[in-house]
């Protein structure tokens, strides 16, 4: 306990440097020190295992690197890796993601605690290679941990923080960092490195795998086929599920608490779930996810100079949907704007929104509500969008809400 | 805060310049951000990149729409973009040109204007017009924003791809003594 007081006080030396959201990540990924890396570069994203490998090519990084074919073959080789004890990284995005969805599902099932950056990015068709929330939201529910970074400093931070969480023994699940395309990935600023002695004392001893390590002396299976409806393969079948969803539940505690750690270790303090700003005493909020939240806080800002009492809630844990955590932040809140980066074709409205109404129904009463929708294919979302979806949201509290989402870039 | 938008073309390291100016301004123990423009970026292409900085940490990750100041790395710019666009009023234009003031491409909002014979230089200095380094040395002599020795620094952190740092060192230097500074006195609106 004093030595934790003793690390807030005094929080360890860091390099101060200039670098791209991608390159951060590949600094945050160097110091985890992970034994394996497999790539297949694709925009936006390349430059980000483009650094991974600068960084092993010039000994700065202890690992082995796979160039694959493909992303289906990437997070196949990671598999192997992770079996046999490694900790292992890739990123990828859009498209790719695409191509390495049936490993990807796979990953999740079999508790491999893999860390992943998805450098988001719209959906094609139309054809785009710019950012958006699209590819991130499509394989939300397969299991994976989810979260998401607003600034290039949380990118390097969670980064590292990722497999920490991912290797949690009540956890054992792979975890998805996502940074938006371009306006995060490609978006230079400044951050704070870590030392590497701190961030390994951070780390901690290595144990990845411990259930099912693979072992040539030792020859076992993995992933038996399972199932049926006969015998004992249903209820073993039900068993990896309820696991799978405990090891999410349990995800939320752990986040909290690893976030809570890094903090008192590196000074640097994220709202681990969700994050509420100049919440206090707001009639109405809006929420936001990822990068479009700076801009989002400095209109509520400005709406707070001209007498508007609106607050902002910032999801950062997506995957599970920190259900809880959002009940309090919403607990006074009589109106709700919710802004989304990406598309929920099935309920025609932004999918963070269709999530929130679950959220809204567990309140017991009713919060008029909208979905508004923006950034995509790497359109901006600026303070004169989140101004409009201020006043909107306001609007909600005399005049019932539309059930059609607000394109914001509509006009643009 | 203080916003800068370069204007260039594929090719010229606008999108490098955003992110040498970010450094050195780092340098000097400011806040700053730069985000390039997205596109399928190809040499001879109109591109512009955005730059913030502040005294504090800056939030906003997006594009820029209101700049304090413009550095254009490309002479002949001007005649298919509109670069003035939502300029700021009182606000600057550092321009790569070899014309005199009077014959440059102006608009209501401009109150400095730096011009700098950037593609010149660069055809001695790089024997190629790659204007960016040389324009970073306008935009310091013209502005003050960010300091000489603060760019030197930030340059030889840097890594270039077309030429030495010897070379781009000596692009900035030329850059700052070689820009003239002009205010343009505008009569008050009645």
């Amino acid at each position: 306990m004093t030595t934790a007081t003793l690390e807030k006080q005094t929080p360890a030396k860091q390099k101060v440097m200039l670098v791209e959201g991608n390159e951060a990540a590949a600094l945050g990924v160097a110091l985890a020190r992970p034994d394996m890396v497999a790539v297949y570069p694709i925009t936006p994203q390349s430059s980000l295992v483009e650094h991974v490998a600068k960084l092993i090519a010039d000994g700065r990084m202890d690992a082995d690197i796979v160039d694959a074919e493909g992303e289906h073959s990437v997070l196949s080789v990671l598999q192997g890796g992770s079996l046999a004890g490694a900790r292992t990284y890739t990123a990828t995005c859009g498209p790719g993601l695409a191509f390495m969805f049936e490993p990807y599902f796979r990953t999740s099932g079999m508790r491999l605690p893999i860390v992943m950056s998805i450098v988001t990015r719209d959906g094609i068709t139309p054809q785009s290679v710019w950012g958006g929330h699209q590819d991130a939201m499509t394989v939300r529910e397969v299991g994976w941990v989810q979260v998401y970074c607003e600034t290039v400093q949380e990118v390097l931070d969670t980064t590292i923080m990722a497999f920490k969480i991912a290797e949690h023994h009540d956890v054992m699940l792979p975890v998805n960092v996502c940074l938006d395309g371009n306006y995060l990935s490609y978006g230079t600023s400044r951050v704070e490195l870590p030392d590497q002695a701190e961030v390994d004392a951070f780390m901690g001893d290595k144990n990845v795998n411990w259930h099912v390590a693979l072992d040539p002396l030792r020859p076992m299976a993995v992933d038996p086929l399972t199932g049926g409806s006969s015998g004992r393969g249903p209820s073993t079948f039900v068993r990896y599920r309820k696991g799978q969803c405990r090891g999410m539940q349990n995800s939320l505690r752990v986040i909290e608490e690893v976030h809570e750690e890094w903090a008192n270790r590196f000074g640097r303090r994220y709202a681990p779930l969700v994050e509420d700003y100049r919440m206090e005493d707001a009639d109405y909020a809006i929420m936001t996810l990822g990068s479009m939240s700076g801009a989002g806080k400095d209109a509520i800002d400005e709406a707070r100079d001209a007498g508007k009492k609106v607050g902002l809630i910032k999801i950062k844990t997506f995957s599970p949907f920190p259900v809880e955590a959002l009940m309090k932040s919403l607990r006074n809140v009589k109106a709700l704007g919710v802004v989304d980066r990406s598309v929920g074709f099935r309920w025609n409205c932004g999918p963070m929104y269709q999530e929130t109404l679950g959220v809204l129904y567990r309140l017991g009463r009713h919060v008029p509500s909208q979905s508004f929708i923006g950034g995509l294919a790497g359109a901006d979302i600026t303070t004169t969008h989140f101004h409009r979806v201020i006043d909107e949201t306001e609007a909600l509290l005399s005049t019932p809400a539309s059930t059609e989402p607000v394109w914001l870039n509509e006009k643009d | 805060m203080y916003e800068v938008r370069f204007h260039g073309r594929g090719g010229q390291g606008a999108v490098t310049a955003a992110a040498m100016l970010a450094a050195a301004l780092l340098e000097e123990g400011k806040y700053a951000v730069s985000i390039p423009s997205f596109g399928f970026e190809r040499r001879g292409a109109p591109v512009v990149s955005f730059l913030r900085c502040s005294d504090k940490p800056i939030r906003q990750m997006t594009n820029i729409y209101a700049p304090d100041c413009l550095i254009c790395v490309d002479p002949t710019l001007t005649r298919s973009v509109d670069i003035f666009a939502g300029l700021k009023p009182g606000g600057t234009l550092v321009q790569a040109t070899n014309k005199p003031l009077a014959e440059v491409t102006l608009a209501p909002n401009v109150a400095t204007v730096g011009l700098c014979d950037a593609i010149g230089i660069a055809l001695q200095v790089f024997k190629k017009p790659i204007t960016n380094t040389l324009m970073l040395g306008a935009f310091a002599r013209t502005t003050g924003v960010v300091s000489l020795e603060a760019l030197k620094r930030s340059l030889e952190d840097s890594d270039f791809r077309d030429a030495g740092l010897k070379q781009n060192l000596l692009a900035l230097e030329r850059g700052y003594n070689e820009t003239t500074v002009h205010t343009i006195e505008r009569r008050a609106v009645a």
